[in-house]
């Protein structure tokens, strides 16, 4: 989803089927949010009003979960998410120099969007496939023992 | 299962899943039916075979043929050549490679290396995860049957108990009495927790269960269940592992459609269920009281303990957590006796460990072995040796929250005594092997970053003081720390160790502990040299602030 707001029916649509597939309780709150997340792409504050008015949980409460989970955004993000993973196996095996070209050809710095609402460049912990690191994650296509030299290549598939 | 003349396998973790694994599965499907060959030939999809460098993989039995990267238009020729007129398909097959994981276990079987003792992995990669029937001829769901019709709920935590089995999730609590205590707890309400948040850095044992047997843990989930008392049980599965999710949900409906969940079980008056919670991202969560927070939908922050989860859990409820490699060890003492598993591992911690052999060395992946191999039979056998002939420095083990190892060390035994011993912790089975260009500088730098990362911010020791400590690390790489800055590096991680509120900050000092008692020389060359003696570190002069 790019930067543009996106219109209130299209919110609306995605927290009534999330509430519907989980039921509208307390202890489903975070699979409710992470479907909201999936289908826009982010959380918007008129999401958390109508999930605040369905569940029966105030606003501050619902967004203090929002905020606290890497895989929820209360922001919107580029039409493609890249993570680096930062830990330490990804960096033992060369991970640096991935993220200083990734930061360099794409001109971002972590937790940053492009301008054309293209790219958002998060870092990110162990994404739990070690053993090919280093490892990006662009939106849900997992990349094993990534050189800095197949970055233009990986990226070039999501334009 | 009818008897076949060749098994067919195809990879299937998420790097072969993304690179088309399954158009090539459908496309040996159809392959195999064009030749006629569909009676003769089984065909699964395996999850990892323990090798990622040519994906997705092809694997044909008994010859163990490997072929990969296997595309969709290779499969017509495959089929043919191999299977259809019983020649290699040479131009297809994966690079010649030192071989891990499950391949490493069946050349094993041909003498060429040391045999690993695979009890808990002993059907992934072998047995198609989404087949409850091919489980069941491996052995499944027999455990479930003895424990529900031959055993009181007593006897089965005694067994436990017998075997010695301590936890795998790192802090190695012997699991029978946990279990003893959650049945003792009052409360006709009780639950059991699997937590499969495996989120420590270089561990991923877990997700291969989950991916390649994930019956074996709703097995165990059940026998938990009917032990403690319990009538329901959650999964929760960080929120990245979508595979695994998956696979799990199958399994849970197969186990439902074939009545080992659901209403009186084999006949009996147990009635049990079971349900997935994804996580959404946040390491906190695989410790236990803050993800009990999170499947009730709120902040993953832990609770203070006392009260422990036994007494009161989730809802308030009595609650047995589990880790994952924990509740797969429970079908087999089951099913062979807790006489049996004493005769694996050392007699204080018996039993097999899943390890991932990770960073420098010659061949990564994932091993299991009985307990107490030591560091340098790792490397040495498993690992290859060190990767371009290097020198071993150090290792990290058990993800961030382990210990940092010096070279010296490498020749004690990995069981939870002679670490504890020896002052070091054995954490998840995550070993990073780290040769001499790393800088220990560098890499705690890059563990206190993952630990100010990863702090919920409820307690200030950890939400402050491993922010700080990132802070004295960084001026240290940077050329810019004086000698007092060690100092305060060492207060700082013993206060994070005892004023912590959970296990995250108590255990986010020991790497700092490990650097200064074991490469305190290495720091101070970058305070008193301005050298970074590895040619690691940036020393550029620049301060750094929060």
């Amino acid at each position: 989803m790019t930067g543009e707001t996106i219109d209130k029916q299209t919110v609306m649509n995605a927290v009534e089927k999330a509430v519907q597939r989980y039921g509208a309780s307390r202890d489903e709150l975070i699979p409710i949010l992470n479907d909201v997340n999936r289908s826009l792409g982010y959380i918007p504050a008129e999401a958390i009003e109508e999930i605040s008015k369905l569940l029966k949980v105030s606003r501050s409460q619902l967004f203090t979960v929002a905020s606290f989970y890497h895989m929820l955004s209360t922001k919107p993000r580029g039409k493609h998410v890249i993570q680096f993973c930062e830990s330490a196996p990804c960096h033992v095996a060369g991970g640096r120099e991935v993220w200083v070209t990734l930061k360099d050809t794409l001109k971002l710095e972590s937790g940053e969007t492009s301008p054309d609402g293209l790219w958002t460049l998060i870092t990110t912990s162990c994404l739990g496939v070690c053993g090919v690191g280093p490892v990006i994650l662009v939106d849900d296509d997992i990349y094993g023992n990534v050189t800095p030299d197949q970055i233009a290549g990986i990226l070039a598939r999501y334009h | 299962m009818k008897a076949v003349r060749s098994m067919v396998l195809v990879s299937s973790d998420p790097q072969s899943m993304n690179q088309g694994a399954q158009l090539v599965f459908d496309r040996l499907q159809q392959e195999l039916k064009a030749f006629g060959l569909e009676s003769e030939i089984s065909l699964s999809m395996v999850g990892d075979v323990g090798r990622h460098d040519a994906v997705p993989m092809v694997i044909v039995y008994p010859e163990a043929v490997i072929y990969g990267p296997v595309k969709p238009d290779d499969v017509h020729f495959l089929v043919e050549e191999h299977l259809y007129k019983g020649r290699l398909a040479t131009s297809l097959q994966a690079p010649a490679k030192e071989l891990t994981g499950r391949i490493a276990w069946l050349s094993a079987r041909r003498g060429t290396l040391p045999a690993e003792q695979r009890v808990l992995l002993r059907r992934v990669g072998v047995i198609d995860p989404n087949s409850i029937e091919e489980y069941i001829v491996h052995d499944g769901y027999a455990a479930l049957g003895k424990a529900l019709t031959e055993m009181t709920p007593e006897q089965v935590i005694a067994e436990i108990e017998k075997s010695g089995l301590r936890g795998r999730g790192g802090a190695g609590f012997p699991t029978g009495t946990k279990w003893k205590f959650v049945s003792k707890a009052a409360g006709a309400r009780k639950y059991v927790i699997m937590n499969a948040d495996e989120s420590e850095p270089g561990t991923f044992k877990d997700r291969l269960l989950l991916e390649g047997d994930p019956h074996s843990l709703i097995e165990a989930l059940i026998i938990a269940g009917y032990a403690v008392g319990a009538q329901e049980a959650y999964i929760y599965v960080r929120g990245e592992y979508m595979l695994a999710q998956e696979r799990l949900r199958t399994a849970i409906q197969q186990a439902h459609e074939m009545g080992f969940l659901g209403e009186n079980i084999f006949g009996t008056n147990f009635s049990y269920d079971i349900h997935i919670h994804s996580g959404a991202g946040a390491y906190i969560c695989g410790e236990e009281t803050a993800l009990i927070e999170s499947i009730e939908g709120k902040r993953g922050e832990p609770r203070p303990r006392p009260p422990y989860p036994t007494t009161n859990g989730l809802w308030n409820k009595p609650t047995l957590v589990n880790n994952v490699e924990t509740l797969a060890n429970i079908p087999p003492i089951l099913h062979n006796g807790a006489a049996w598993y004493r005769t694996l591992g050392t007699p204080s911690s018996p039993g097999t460990k899943v390890y991932t052999i990770l960073g420098n060395v010659n061949a990564t992946g994932l091993i299991e072995v009985p307990m107490g191999i030591t560091l340098r039979e790792v490397i040495a056998i498993y690992g290859k040796g060190m990767r371009n002939g290097a020198t071993f420095k150090m290792a990290q083990t058990g993800g961030s929250s382990g210990s940092i190892i010096p070279a010296s060390l490498q020749d004690t035994p990995m069981d939870f005594d002679s670490f504890n011993k020896a002052g070091v912790s054995l954490g998840s089975g995550a070993l990073l092997i780290c040769d001499d260009n790393n800088c220990v500088v560098d890499l705690a730098k890059v563990l206190l970053n993952f630990f100010r990362e990863e702090s919920c911010g409820k307690c200030n020791p950890c939400r402050i003081g491993n922010q700080r400590g990132f802070q004295i690390l960084s001026n240290i790489a940077e050329g810019v720390a004086v000698l007092k800055d060690l100092d305060d590096l060492e207060l700082l991680a013993e206060n994070l160790y005892q004023l912590s509120n959970c296990g995250l900050g108590q255990t986010a000092g020991a790497p700092i502990k490990d650097v200064l008692k074991y490469f305190r020389a290495e720091v101070e060359a970058h305070i008193r040299l301005k050298v970074c003696p590895s040619g690691v570190c940036p020393m550029s002069g620049k301060k750094y602030h929060i």
